[in-house]
């Protein structure tokens, strides 16, 4: 009777741990999706798309993630083929600095002006 | 003072803005980035396509010739615009043609290389299109020029034109 409890026990574990090692995997494999701009449908991402690209594209994901490569391992693999143009979230380089700078100087000089106001209406006040 | 500055910027500000998005209606809405220089065409096992044989793509490629490696399907209506390209590049003696059948349903694939004929020197199938992925193609149809070192010195990613078929000739003229 113990034996029957603890083989029920370790095939229940088992099957625990299985469900949450593929959910894990489902998980890093929408992210992946996510992050990639589809070849035809160039407003979705591979993960939105339909196509039948966005389609091949997701299963060699799935193989590489298979065959042991990392997230950023996927995404040297396919800008070498496709370009950084690809990826949805780009490094920071050279072409991308301006993509990268313009924000961030936009939100500053946007604070800059909103305090000067602000100290502009206290002084008047 | 201040208010015409103002005023004169934000004039400027709309009419560059005017003149980009103007000049962005002329671009083509689907956007593919420059060929990167000195990329060779990926090692690949496939399945050759009239005898579903495995194939290494070493096995596909000799050293004596350029090759058109061309993306086809019976289903993709641009491929039959171009197939009267093809059909002359076959004539050229140098280079070689390779088709490759993507997504495609044999009987129909068959039906389409026996009415148009048959340009290709070899055909391997891709059934799921992962082949096409790691080749770095965008679309059907789409074509590589590799030379004999598999290094791509064209991508032509939509229908062979007339344009294109000059392109591919010169540039065999050209490498001698």
């Amino acid at each position: 009777m113990k034996q029957i409890k603890l083989i029920t026990l370790i095939i229940i574990s088992l099957l625990i741990h299985n469900l949450s090692h593929a959910s894990s995997n489902n998980d890093l494999e929408n992210k992946i999706f996510k992050n990639l701009r589809c070849l035809i449908c160039q407003g979705q991402s591979v993960y939105d798309s339909q196509s039948d690209f966005a389609e091949s594209m997701k299963i060699v994901i799935r193989e590489k993630l298979g065959e042991g490569m990392s997230e950023d391992q996927i995404y040297f693999y396919l800008k070498e083929k496709y370009g950084a143009w690809l990826l949805y979230d780009p490094a920071l380089n050279k072409n991308t600095f301006l993509l990268w700078s313009i924000p961030l100087a936009l939100f500053l000089l946007g604070g800059a002006i909103i305090i000067r106001k602000f100290v502009v209406l206290k002084k008047t006040q | 003072m201040k208010n015409k500055l103002l005023g004169l910027l934000a004039i400027l500000f709309f009419l560059f803005s005017f003149v980009i998005f103007f000049k962005g209606l002329d671009k083509p809405t689907i956007y593919t980035p420059e060929l990167q220089k000195n990329i060779s065409l990926t090692n690949f096992e496939a399945k050759e396509f009239f005898s579903d044989q495995k194939i290494n793509s070493n096995e596909l490629f000799t050293k004596s010739n350029f090759y058109l490696v061309n993306i086809w399907s019976s289903w993709c209506v641009p491929c039959r615009d171009e197939h009267p390209f093809l059909l002359k590049l076959q004539n050229e003696n140098k280079v070689k043609l390779i088709g490759i059948n993507y997504k495609d349903n044999k009987k129909n694939a068959l039906k389409f290389i026996e009415e148009l004929s048959n340009p290709f020197d070899k055909i391997v199938s891709d059934k799921n299109g992962t082949l096409s992925i790691k080749l770095g193609a965008y679309g059907v149809p789409e074509s590589f020029l590799i030379d004999q070192d598999k290094k791509i010195l064209k991508k032509i990613v939509g229908p062979i034109d007339q344009k294109s078929y000059s392109k591919i000739i010169e540039i065999l003229n050209e490498t001698n």
